[in-house]
C-alpha cells in the first residue's frame, strides 16, 4: 500500500470552490455534465424530490427542472454521447429516456425496474442509435470494454465481477470489500478501476489479460463511506464523495492523497468530472459545489 | 639663626617688595629670573640647600604675590606675553602641590566673573594637561605620614577629588571642558597610572613608597560616583600591567587594601563591574576579602543580599573570584548556605521583590557550578533541608513566577546535591528567564581554554546526496503502471489535509435531557463526549427545556470527571456550566456560590466555581462577548474546517471595498456594542452574597484564611469582577459595601495574590458605585481604604501590587475632581 507522503514545505491551504449552485431545494444524489444545444456547458443534477434540474454553467443558473420520477428520488443520469437523450434512474424503479432536443423536455421512453438496491445502471454506446443499457436486476453495477462487451459489477456482499454479456455468463470474480460496493469506476486506458463501499477503505484492482479481476491494492480511508467515486477523463486525477460530508481526491496514479475538500456539512452523495477538468459534487445539504483542481494542461 | 635661610629670605622679602612696588617691566623680569634660580630650571642654579628652604618655606607666597599681581595691565608691562610665560612657569614647574593648592585657593577667592578668575582656570587647565597632577599624588607617596602633613593630605585630597565640583560652581556657565567630571576623571586615572608606575619603578629600585594616598583619592572618586569614568581606564590597563607580574600585582592589591573602609564598598562594586571576569578580579584584587572584614562584608554580604543590581557578569565574576583560590572558598560555601537559607525562608518569599528573589537564585545556581562534588557533599544535609524547606514554601506560593523559581532551582540544585539519586524534573512552561537560569547552571568554560572548533567541514562531495535520489526515484512500488506515456503526469502538489479527522456526530444527542442521561448514566464513552460537546448548543437552544433540569444539569457538571482524554475537556465542561447559569441564573448561581463553601470539593472544583460565576456574570451583563472571544480563541478540532476559511474569504472581500471605497471623513471604525438592558441587575445578588457569606468560617476541607490562600486570591478576584459587572444596578451600593468590609478584614493578608484580588476589587467598589452615592453612604470607608492604598502603593513588596494601588488612588482622585465642582457653588 502506498500512502501520500506530504513535503517538508507548507502545503497551500485548501481552496474554496469555484463557484456553488444552490436551489435544487433537496438533496442532491446524481450529476452529470453535457452540452447543450448549442455547445453550451450544463450540468444536471437529480434531487431526492425527484427532480431533474438543468443548470447552465455560463449563467450557473438553472435552465429547466424535470419532473418524471413521481417525487421519487434520482439516483442516476447520462446523457448518450450523440443526440439529444437523457437517462434517468429514479426510486420510482423507473428509467426514463428524454427528448431534450430543441428545448422540449419530455419523456419518451421508460424501462421498469426492478431493484429497489443502491445499484445504479450503465450504458454502453457504440453508434448513433446503437448502445447497450444494463440495469441492475437484482444487484450488480457498471462497466464497460471491448471487443467484446463486458460489463463490471459490483454486489452487496462486496465482490466485483466481470461479465461478458454476449456470453451472458461471469469471466471473473473478485471479493475486495467486506461491505456493499457502493461505487465503482474504471480506468480503460491503464486497465484498472477502483471501487469504494460502506467500509474505511478503497479497493484498486486491475483487468489482468483482459478477462481476469485482480485487487492490486487497498488505501486506508479517515472515515467509512464512499457513496460515489469518478475518474478524471484524463486519467490524472479521482475523486471520492464520501459520507464524512467530505470530498476526497486522489492522484490516480500513485493514490497519493491530494485535497479533503471540507465544503458541505451534509453526505456527499455523488461527484461528476467534465472534460474540462471541473469537478462537481453533490450532498445532502442541498447544494452542489464546483471546483477546479489540477486543470489539465 | 641658619645663614642659608636668612639668605635666602632676605631675598625673597627683596623680590616681593620689587614685585609689590615696581611698575617697571625690565625691572620686575629681573626679579623673577631671579626668583627663578630657587627652582633649579635654570643654567645657574642656587645651591640645593637653598632651593629646599626656598620651596619649603617661601614659595606658596611668592605665588600668592603673584596671584595678587595679576592685572591685565600688569601684563602688558612687556610686550608678547613675555611676562605672563614668565609668571605661569612658577605654578607649572614649582614644587607641585604647593601650586596646586595656591591655584585652587586663588580661584576660590577670586570674583566671579573676573579676569583673574578666567586667568586662573586657564592655568589650572594647562596645569593639568601638563600632567602635573601625577606630581601632586607622588609627592604624598613618598612621604611618612605626620600630624601636619596628614592635614595637608586631607586638604590635597578633598581638592583633587572635588575639583569639577569646586571649578563648576566658581566658573558657573564659562567652565572648561578639561573640568567637566566625565573628561577629569578619566585624565585622574591617567595620573594615577603614572604615579603607579613610577611607585613600581622605586620599588624596583628599593625605595619604599606608599600608596595609600592614591587609595583614598581612588576611594574618594568612587565615592563621588565616578567608578565608571575612573575605574574605566585604570581596570583595563592594570589587567595588562598585572598580567604576569608580581609586582604590579602586589602594588595593585595594596591599592586596594588601602581603601578607607567607607570607601570600600563603591571601589569593589566599580572594580567587579570593569572587570571583565573572574581571573581578572583575582589578579587585582589578591586575597582582599579574607584579609578586610569591610571587603568580605560586602562582597559576601552586601552584594549578594542586600542589593540585588548587579547585572548577571558582574555576578559571574563576583562568585567566580570567590571559587578561584582555595582560602576564599570556604566563603563561597558559606554564601552558598545563606543564599539557600535565604531562597527558601518563607518569609523573605513573602516580603521581598520578586526582582531580588530572581537576583537570589540565580547567584545560587552559579555558586552550585563553582562548588565541586566534595564540598557540596560535606554540607550536603544542611544545604537539602533548607532546599527541602524553601521548595516546599516555593511551591505553595500562589504567584507563578515563584513557584516556577522554585521548580528551576530544585531541579538543578537537587541535581548537583544529590546526583546519585533520581533526577527531580517539574513540568513548567519554557521562557527567556527559564532558559536565561538553565544557562547559568551550565559551568562556563575556562576562560583561555582552546577556542572553539572551526566552522563545520563541508560534506565530503563524493556521494552527492542529489544522485542518489534521482536514481531511486525510478519506478514507485506498488499499482504502478508500466504504461510510460500515460504515467508521465508530474507530481501533483497535495494542498494542506491538517484539518482532515475523524468525524463525529453519529452519536449526538438532539435534547437536553439526552445529554443530561447521556453524561450521568451512560456507559458508551463515545456518546459521552458527543453530549459534552453538545450540551453548550442544546442549552442556548433550548433555554425553557434547559430551565427544568438546571439545577440536575449545574450538579451533573460541577461533579463530571474527566473519564476519556477529550480533547479540551476543562472547557467544553466550564462553557456548558457557564450556559446553565446564563439561562437559569437565579437558581443556578444561588446553588454554585453555596456549594463554593460546601464540604466535599477539591480546591479545582471551588475555582472552576468562581470561574463560571464570573464567565457568566459577564455574559450576562455583555451578552455576546463571551462567544465572541471563544471564537476569536482556539477553534478546537472542529468538523467543519470550512468555518474557518470564510472568515479569511470575508477578509480579502472587506480589504476590496475598503480600497475601492473613498471616504470623506473617518469616523470611529469600532463599532459601537449594541444597547440592552443588563441582565445580570435582577440576579448579582445571587452571584455576590453568597459568596461573601462565609469566607472566615473553615470546614475541615477548606480553610480559606489559612492554607487555601490560593483559592481566597481567586475569590477576591471573582468578586472584584462581579462588583464591576454590576455597573449600573441597583444592587451595586449593598456589594460596594460588603465588599470594601471584606476588603477591609483581608487588607494586611500576607499573600500577595491575594492583595491583589483585593486592590482590584476596591478598584471596581469604585469603578461601579455611582460617585454620589459611595460619598453619601460610605464616607468613612472611602478613607480608610485611601490610606490605606498609600501605604500600599509606597510601602509593598510586590510590584503588581504597588501599582494596582496607584490605580486604585487614581480613581479615587478622580472621583473626587468630579465631585468638587459639583459640591462648590
Amino acid at each position: 500500500m502506498v500512502t501520500g507522503v506530504a513535503g517538508e514545505h507548507m502545503a497551500a491551504p485548501v481552496p474554496n470552490p469555484q463557484f456553488v449552485l444552490r436551489g435544487a431545494r433537496s438533496a442532491v444524489h446524481a450529476l452529470h455534465f453535457c452540452h447543450g444545444a448549442q455547445g453550451h456547458p450544463l450540468l444536471l443534477s437529480g434531487s431526492l424530490r425527484g427532480l431533474v434540474h438543468v443548470w447552465s454553467l455560463q449563467t450557473r443558473r438553472p435552465l429547466a427542472a424535470l419532473d418524471g420520477h413521481g417525487g421519487q428520488c434520482v439516483t442516476w443520469l447520462h446523457t448518450l454521447p450523440q443526440g439529444p437523450q437523457l437517462l434517468s434512474q429514479g426510486r420510482d424503479l423507473q428509467l426514463c429516456v428524454w427528448d431534450l432536443a430543441e428545448g422540449r423536455n419530455a419523456v419518451v421512453d421508460a424501462v421498469h425496474l426492478e431493484s429497489v438496491g443502491f445499484c445504479r445502471a450503465s450504458v454502453l454506446a457504440e453508434g448513433p442509435q446503437r448502445w447497450m443499457l444494463a440495469v441492475p436486476g437484482r444487484g450488480s453495477d457498471e462497466a464497460e470494454s471491448s471487443p467484446r462487451p463486458l460489463l463490471l459489477a459490483g454486489y452487496e456482499d462486496g465482490s466485483l465481477a466481470l461479465w461478458d454479456v454476449s456470453a451472458r455468463k461471469v469471466c471473473s470474480r473478485v471479493a475486495c470489500h467486506s461491505e456493499p460496493v457502493m461505487a465503482l469506476a474504471l480506468d480503460p486506458r491503464r486497465a484498472r478501476g477502483v471501487s469504494g463501499s460502506a467500509e474505511k477503505v478503497l479497493a484498486v484492482w486491475s483487468l489482468e489479460g483482459q478477462q481476469a479481476l485482480q485487487v492490486r491494492g487497498t488505501h486506508e480511508l479517515i472515515n467509512p463511506g464512499i457513496a460515489d467515486l469518478k475518474i478524471r477523463p484524463d486519467s490524472k486525477i479521482l475523486a471520492t464523495a464520501g459520507w464524512d460530508h467530505r470530498v476526497r481526491v486522489f492522484q490516480w496514479r500513485t493514490m497519493k492523497p491530494l485535497a479533503v475538500l471540507a465544503f458541505h456539512s451534509a453526505t456527499v452523495h455523488c461527484v461528476a468530472f467534465n472534460t474540462t477538468g471541473l469537478l462537481a459534487a453533490g450532498s445532502g445539504d442541498q447544494r452542489i459545489s464546483v471546483w477546479s483542481l489540477y486543470p489539465p494542461t | 639663626m641658619d645663614p642659608v635661610a636668612s639668605a635666602v629670605r632676605l631675598a625673597v622679602q627683596e623680590a616681593v617688595h620689587i614685585l609689590s612696588s615696581s611698575e617697571d617691566g625690565g625691572h620686575i623680569i629681573s626679579t623673577l629670573q631671579s626668583l627663578r634660580r630657587y627652582l633649579g630650571e635654570t643654567e645657574t642654579q642656587a645651591p640645593p640647600e637653598e632651593q629646599e628652604e626656598f620651596s619649603r618655606t617661601h614659595f606658596s607666597t611668592i605665588l600668592r604675590c603673584l596671584v595678587g599681581k595679576l592685572s591685565p595691565d600688569w601684563l602688558d608691562l612687556l610686550p608678547d606675553g613675555q611676562l605672563e610665560e614668565l609668571w605661569a612657569s612658577f605654578f607649572l614647574e614649582g614644587p607641585a602641590d604647593q601650586a596646586f593648592l595656591v591655584l585652587m585657593e586663588s580661584i576660590e577667592g577670586a570674583a566671579s566673573p573676573s579676569f583673574r578668575l578666567m586667568k586662573m582656570a586657564r592655568l589650572l587647565a594647562r596645569f593639568l594637561s601638563a600632567g602635573r597632577m601625577a606630581a601632586v599624588m607622588e609627592g604624598q607617596c613618598g612621604q611618612q605620614a605626620g600630624p601636619a602633613s596628614r592635614l595637608l593630605q586631607e586638604t590635597l585630597l578633598t581638592r583633587v577629588v572635588g575639583l569639577p565640583d569646586h571649578l563648576g560652581n566658581r566658573l558657573q556657565r564659562e567652565t572648561l571642558a578639561a573640568f567637566f567630571p566625565q573628561n577629569y576623571f578619566p585624565l585622574l586615572g591617567e595620573e594615577v597610572l603614572r604615579v603607579l608606575q613610577a611607585v613600581v619603578d622605586s620599588l624596583r629600585g628599593g625605595l619604599d613608597c606608599s600608596v595609600s594616598f592614591l587609595s583614598q583619592v581612588l576611594g574618594k572618586a568612587c565615592v563621588h560616583g565616578r567608578q565608571k569614568e575612573i575605574l574605566g581606564v585604570l581596570v583595563p590597563r592594570l589587567t595588562v600591567l598585572t598580567q604576569g607580574n608580581c609586582l604590579w600585582q602586589r602594588v595593585c592589591w595594596r591599592l586596594v587594601e588601602c581603601v578607607p573602609d567607607r570607601a570600600m564598598e563603591a571601589v569593589l562594586k566599580g572594580l567587579v563591574e570593569a572587570a571583565p571576569g573572574p581571573e581578572v578580579l583575582s589578579r587585582l584584587l589578591g586575597n582582599l576579602v579574607t584579609k578586610s572584614k569591610k571587603a568580605q562584608f560586602v562582597m559576601t554580604q552586601k552584594l549578594l543580599f542586600l542589593q540585588y543590581s548587579c547585572s548577571m557578569p558582574m555576578l559571574q565574576s563576583l562568585l567566580g573570584y570567590l571559587a578561584m583560590d582555595s582560602q576564599r572558598r570556604p566563603l563561597l560555601v558559606q554564601a552558598l548556605k545563606e543564599l539557600l537559607e535565604t531562597w527558601g525562608s518563607s518569609s523573605a518569599i513573602r516580603h521581598t521583590p520578586l526582582e531580588q528573589q530572581r537576583y537570589v537564585s540565580k547567584a545560587l545556581l552559579i555558586c552550585l557550578t563553582h562548588l565541586g562534588e566534595a564540598e557540596l557533599r560535606a554540607s550536603r544535609d544542611e544545604l537539602l533541608a533548607s532546599l527541602m524547606e524553601g521548595v516546599k514554601s516555593r511551591l505553595d506560593s500562589s504567584l507563578p513566577p515563584v513557584r516556577r523559581l522554585g521548580m528551576i532551582v530544585a531541579e538543578v540544585a537537587s541535581a548537583r546535591l544529590h546526583p546519585e539519586g533520581p533526577p527531580l524534573k517539574f513540568q513548567y512552561e519554557e521562557d527567556e528567564l527559564t532558559r536565561e537560569m538553565l544557562a547559568l547552571a551550565v559551568p562556563r568554560p575556562a576562560a583561555d581554554g582552546p577556542s572553539e572548533a572551526g566552522p563545520p567541514v563541508a560534506p565530503v562531495s563524493g556521494e552527492s546526496p542529489d544522485q542518489e535520489t534521482v536514481d531511486s526515484g525510478g519506478p514507485q512500488a506498488g499499482w504502478e503502471g508500466s504504461d510510460s506515456e500515460l504515467d508521465s503526469d508530474d507530481e501533483l502538489v497535495p494542498y494542506d489535509m491538517s484539518g482532515d479527522g475523524e468525524q463525529r456526530g453519529s452519536k449526538t444527542p438532539a435534547y437536553v435531557r439526552d445529554c443530561l442521561e447521556a453524561l450521568t448514566a451512560s456507559e458508551d464513552w463515545e456518546r459521552w463526549e458527543e453530549a459534552l460537546r453538545a450540551l453548550e448548543g442544546l442549552v442556548l437552544k433550548s433555554p425553557a427545556a434547559t430551565r427544568e433540569v438546571s439545577l440536575e444539569l449545574a450538579k451533573v457538571l460541577l461533579h463530571l470527571e474527566e473519564k476519556t482524554a477529550v480533547a479540551g475537556f476543562e472547557r467544553l465542561r466550564q462553557r456548558a456550566l457557564v450556559a446553565v447559569t446564563v439561562t437559569d441564573p437565579a437558581r443556578v448561581a444561588e446553588y454554585l456560590a453555596v456549594q463554593f463553601y460546601a464540604l466535599n470539593y477539591s480546591l479545582r472544583q471551588r475555582m472552576d466555581i468562581l470561574d463560571v460565576l464570573a464567565l457568566a456574570a459577564q455574559e450576562l451583563s455583555r451578552p455576546g462577548c463571551l462567544g465572541k472571544a471563544a471564537q476569536r480563541g482556539s477553534p478546537g478540532p472542529g468538523s467543519q474546517p470550512s468555518g474557518a476559511a470564510v472568515p479569511a474569504w470575508k477578509a480579502v472581500v472587506e480589504e476590496r471595498v475598503r480600497r475601492k471605497t473613498r471616504r470623506f471623513c473617518k469616523g470611529s471604525t469600532g463599532r459601537a456594542a449594541a444597547a440592552g438592558p443588563n441582565e445580570f441587575n435582577a440576579v448579582a445578588g445571587y452571584f455576590f452574597f453568597p459568596l461573601l457569606q462565609r469566607f472566615d468560617r473553615p470546614v475541615v476541607t477548606f480553610d480559606l484564611l489559612g492554607d487555601d490562600q490560593l483559592v481566597l486570591g481567586r475569590l477576591a478576584h471573582t468578586l472584584g469582577a462581579l462588583m464591576y459587572l454590576a455597573v449600573n444596578t441597583a444592587v451595586a451600593v449593598p456589594m460596594g459595601k460588603a465588599l470594601l468590609e471584606f476588603v477591609w478584614a483581608l487588607r494586611f493578608h500576607g499573600d500577595a495574590y491575594v492583595r491583589r484580588g483585593l486592590l482590584s476589587a476596591v478598584s471596581s467598589v469604585l469603578l461601579s458605585v455611582p460617585a454620589e452615592w459611595l460619598l453619601a453612604d460610605l464616607p468613612d470607608e472611602l478613607l480608610e481604604a485611601r490610606s490605606w492604598l498609600a501605604d500600599v502603593a509606597e510601602q509593598d513588596a510586590d510590584e503588581d501590587c504597588r501599582l494596582l494601588a496607584v490605580k486604585a488612588l487614581l480613581l479615587l482622585e478622580k472621583l473626587r475632581d468630579r465631585l468638587l465642582p459639583l459640591s462648590s457653588p
